[in-house]
């Protein structure tokens, strides 16, 4: 398929390895991203995210396998890939010493734009990332969620086909948080702009993707839309937090008819039913008779985080966070 | 799968090229250039420390190094002053800033010139060397040293000088490509010590004792300060011109082949 067809995808994966020494940081990865899309990429800290995106972005040579990109391999023509993407990797990297159109003015000019381009895309992503005034300020005097904004901008000034996003708002408060979900909807809905997005975050994939990839341990684990994925587990979950011995009242419930299966993670016991709302009733009763203490009793839907602990026995993000 | 959005709709124009080899150098080394007065910090110390040491000198050793050599050691004692405002002054410590922050890696994934990235900064530290030649040059009028060669010599005694001090530069660009490190770039002034201290710099090459004037033989900074005083002092001679910039190509091609081997190593460093 010819680069730039409307039907090659954005980013292809396959067998994709990196190792550094013994580690598997990237075991085989074998994904496909169609133009036009947001793809969520999910996993805890450690399970390859970032070392993926900095293959498919020519800063770290594949150990196996085969990325391409906006219809070019990152190895073999690292350079029309470059042309070709923008991203903005974990840690806002910018010159500090700078001023905000300093740095996309001398972005601009790297990517071989004329002066007129680079007023005309400076008015654009000035438009889609609102920085405001600070845009003639030292970076250094930026907050944090500014910081990340000119990121964004600097990532969007080439105008570029696919856009990477390693952990857009990790570290943010939930204002910039929500700005930057906003300025990465528009990227999608007004210019079509292919987003390959990493978060630890659960609401964040949840949110924003078209399409969910779960990593763990390097290796793409499950994916599919958020709904998909979490339809996946088909069960509601009964989630009871009990004082004293979470085991015992385990199972007291998992003999109850309509169980599924039954997880305990310290003090709570996670039950998961076909119908929720009728085996609430029942979960309620067996604990009370076996005199167990329960401090709240909830009924929910899976989350991504559910799929994950499904799929690998272990959850992407504490619960707390 | 869900498509749930219409795609896409018509993209504006401006499509991204490569901009070439001059133009990205120019862009490099026109940002390096403005950071330096934002950092005043990183030049103060080489405009001050030069003409301190040429004022200092000058009053402790004038007296006794002109009866006991006969030469004029206002203009003598320049050329080492001049090397001194001119060796180690670097963008290194920002390259490592860059390298750190990441921002070295936005510009590896950016279509430009890899070689730019390291030679851009070269230009404008050859920019900056130039400048700091001044206040030196200024304070030696002012005490009364004037060039046998007049005011072409001035420029060409500027040029050999800030020759030197790019050439320098290779050193702490190949250690802070190599490391990453701010400390591991500090050290790199330490070369500076034996390049500077063991030549004839302070007095006439046979006036030294017998060992300090055979390393001064071998270093190639005594026949820097061997150009620049001919140009200064005796006028226009063709051999130790050439011999200077023979020791200055000669650091040239060891200092940046390192750095250059560096700058590969930190751009091949996920192959």
């Amino acid at each position: 398929m010819p680069p730039g067809s409307p039907l090659a995808p954005a980013v292809l994966c396959e067998g994709l390895e990196r190792t550094f020494g013994s580690v598997h940081a990237v075991a085989g990865v074998d994904l496909r991203v169609p133009a036009g899309e947001i793809y969520g990429f999910l996993g805890p800290n450690g399970a390859g995210k970032s070392t993926l995106v900095r293959m498919l972005c020519t800063l770290l040579r594949p150990t196996a396998g085969r990325a391409v990109v906006a219809g070019h391999d990152v190895v073999s023509a690292p350079q029309q890939v470059r042309l070709r993407i923008g991203a903005a990797l974990q840690d806002a990297a910018l010159d500090e010493l700078q001023t905000g159109r300093e740095l996309l003015r001398l972005q601009g000019r790297l990517y071989g734009l004329r002066r007129s381009e680079v007023d005309q895309r400076l008015d654009e992503v000035l438009g889609l990332v609102d920085i405001g005034d600070a845009i003639d300020r030292r970076i250094g005097t930026y907050s944090g969620g500014m910081k990340r904004r000119l990121d964004l901008a600097a990532a969007l000034v080439h105008n570029p086909e696919v856009l990477f996003l390693d952990e857009p708002t990790t570290g943010l408060d939930p204002v910039s948080r929500a700005l930057v979900w906003q300025e990465v909807r528009r990227l999608n809905s007004e210019l079509g702009m292919t987003i390959f997005l990493t978060t630890q975050y659960l609401e964040e994939a949840d949110q924003l993707a078209d399409r969910v990839g779960i990593i763990s341990e390097g290796k793409l684990v499950a994916e599919g839309s958020p709904t998909e994925l979490k339809r996946s587990i088909g069960d509601d979950l009964i989630v009871a937090r009990v004082e004293g011995d979470a085991g015992a009242a385990a199972r007291a419930v998992e003999c109850l008819s309509g169980v599924h299966h039954v997880h305990v993670e310290e003090d709570k016991v996670s039950v998961r039913s076909r119908d929720g709302s009728e085996t609430i009733s029942r979960v309620a009763v067996a604990l009370n008779k076996g005199g167990f203490r329960v401090r709240s009793l909830t009924l929910r839907t899976p989350t991504l985080d559910d799929v994950f602990l499904e799929l690998t026995g272990a959850h992407i993000e504490r619960p707390e966070s | 799968m869900e498509a749930r959005r219409p795609r896409p709709p018509a993209r504006p124009q401006v499509r991204a090229r490569e901009a070439g080899f001059l133009r990205d150098l120019a862009s490099v080394a026109g940002r390096a250039l403005r950071q330096i007065p934002r950092e005043p910090e990183s030049i103060v110390p080489a405009v001050i420390v030069p003409t301190f040491f040429y004022t200092v000198n000058l009053g402790s050793l004038q007296k006794v190094a002109q009866a006991q050599t006969g030469v004029d050691y206002k203009a003598f004692l320049l050329p080492l002053s001049i090397v001194f405002a001119v060796t180690g002054v670097s963008r290194a410590s920002a390259l490592v800033t860059d390298i750190r922050g990441g921002y070295f890696d936005r510009l590896c994934m950016s279509p430009v010139s890899r070689l730019s990235l390291l030679l851009g900064l070269m230009v404008a530290d050859f920019a900056l060397v130039m400048a700091l030649t001044v206040p030196v040059l200024v304070l030696g009028f002012a005490v009364g040293v004037r060039f046998a060669t007049g005011p072409l010599g001035v420029l060409v005694f500027v040029l050999v000088a800030a020759s030197w001090g790019l050439v320098y530069t290779g050193f702490p660009y190949a250690i802070a490509l190599k490391t990453g490190n701010p400390a591991a770039v500090n050290t790199s002034f330490v070369l500076f010590f034996p390049f500077a201290f063991l030549t004839d710099g302070f007095v006439p090459k046979a006036a030294l004792t017998g060992w300090l004037s055979a390393i001064a033989t071998y270093n190639p900074v005594t026949y820097l300060l061997g150009g620049l005083r001919s140009i200064l002092m005796s006028g226009w001679a063709a051999l130790p011109l050439a011999k200077a910039l023979a020791a200055v190509a000669g650091i040239g091609v060891v200092s940046i082949s390192l750095s250059l081997l560096a700058l590969r190593g930190r751009i091949n460093r996920g192959a």
